[in-house]
């Protein structure tokens, strides 16, 4: 372990608001830190860091499909603080039956689009979302692409192909 | 060849079919559907070094209203799948597609659910080409074969 003096500022500061929430710290390449927390503190570790550290940039929101029996989905929020100059990783572990994160768009506008991507490839539902429609995929496609049970070439016949004949006018 | 000698010097007879042949089969412009990296080798292939202008088909349309030959150039998703089709419908018969490179023949690399594996899956393909991208050379090949197929075109009398 190798973390950083402003990294391990914020960390005891985390670590003294919420205690037994933070459930690991991770130094990662000498530069960045991955902190895993509970999921029901999520968006208030978020707003902590938003308001205390300065962490008004936001950099992705993005799944993951770990594909074990618990805690079978990871969402890990990508944030930098311009103050400090350092980077975190958020990230919480989430049960395959209960796919609810609280919003983060009232943090960061950017997080708008990441979180609808998200849904779209894995089927989180985020709370409080102004806007939660699928990002690729369309809208009424069942299946959420980037889990593993799904198959790589897609479903066929579940996205509809242009119709072979052409268009006629209208009665 | 009694009509030819009543009409005396500078004429000559010949089919119907011949002549619209020969001028459709020089005059194909291609509509341009550049999806990927196979549009560079397409634009190669209309500028001076390949030079289609020597086939009669410098004349890149960017309306498909005014273009004879649809090249699809690179992977097709299923969202785009439906403009191409969209534009294909609206180009004017006779009209001619190539599926250029492996993605627009097969679906290629992207072996995925988002693209269309082959635009034949909505589309009818003349000519397909492979390589990835293919070279300007192909392209100029599939487009004579192209020509020799409209060259063998005939009326709808003589279908019977």
């Amino acid at each position: 372990m190798n973390i950083s003096e402003p990294h391990q500022a914020i960390i005891n500061d985390l670590q003294q608001k919420y205690p037994d929430k933070v459930l690991d710290v991770k130094e990662h390449a000498g530069a960045t830190v991955i902190v895993r927390v509970n999921r029901d503190v999520v968006h208030d570790v978020l707003e902590t860091l938003y308001n205390d550290h300065h962490f008004i940039y936001l950099l992705q929101v993005f799944g993951t499909d770990r594909f074990t029996s618990e805690n079978r989905f990871e969402v890990i929020y990508h944030i930098f603080s311009l103050r400090d100059q350092v980077r975190i990783f958020v990230k919480t572990w989430l049960e395959e039956d209960n796919l609810v994160l609280p919003t983060t768009t009232d943090l960061w506008k950017a997080a708008n689009w990441q979180e609808r991507e998200v849904y779209d490839m894995f089927g989180v539902q985020f709370t409080g979302h102004p806007d939660l429609r699928r990002m690729f995929m369309p809208e009424d496609f069942e299946y959420y692409p980037l889990r593993k049970e799904f198959p790589p070439l897609g479903i066929p016949g579940s996205i509809q192909l242009p119709s072979t004949t052409p268009d006629t006018e209208e009665d | 060849m009694g009509l030819e000698s009543a009409l005396g010097e500078g004429f000559l007879t010949t089919k119907l079919d011949a002549v619209v042949n020969w001028s459709r089969a020089n005059a194909v412009w291609p509509m341009p559907m550049g999806l990927a990296c196979c549009a560079i080798e397409m634009m190669a292939f209309a500028g001076p070094k390949y030079d289609a202008s020597r086939f009669g088909s410098e004349v890149m349309r960017f309306s498909p209203r005014q273009s004879d030959l649809m090249i699809v150039a690179g992977w097709c998703t299923y969202k785009m799948s439906h403009a191409i089709r969209r534009v294909w419908d609206q180009m004017p018969d006779p009209k001619w597609c190539v599926a250029m490179g492996a993605c627009a023949s097969t679906g290629g690399m992207h072996r995925s659910y988002g693209v269309v594996q082959g635009c034949d899956n909505f589309l009818p393909v003349d000519a397909y080409i492979s390589g990835c991208p293919p070279r300007p050379d192909s392209l100029l090949n599939a487009l004579i074969k192209i020509q020799d197929k409209i060259k063998k075109e005939h009326t709808v009398l003589l279908d019977k």
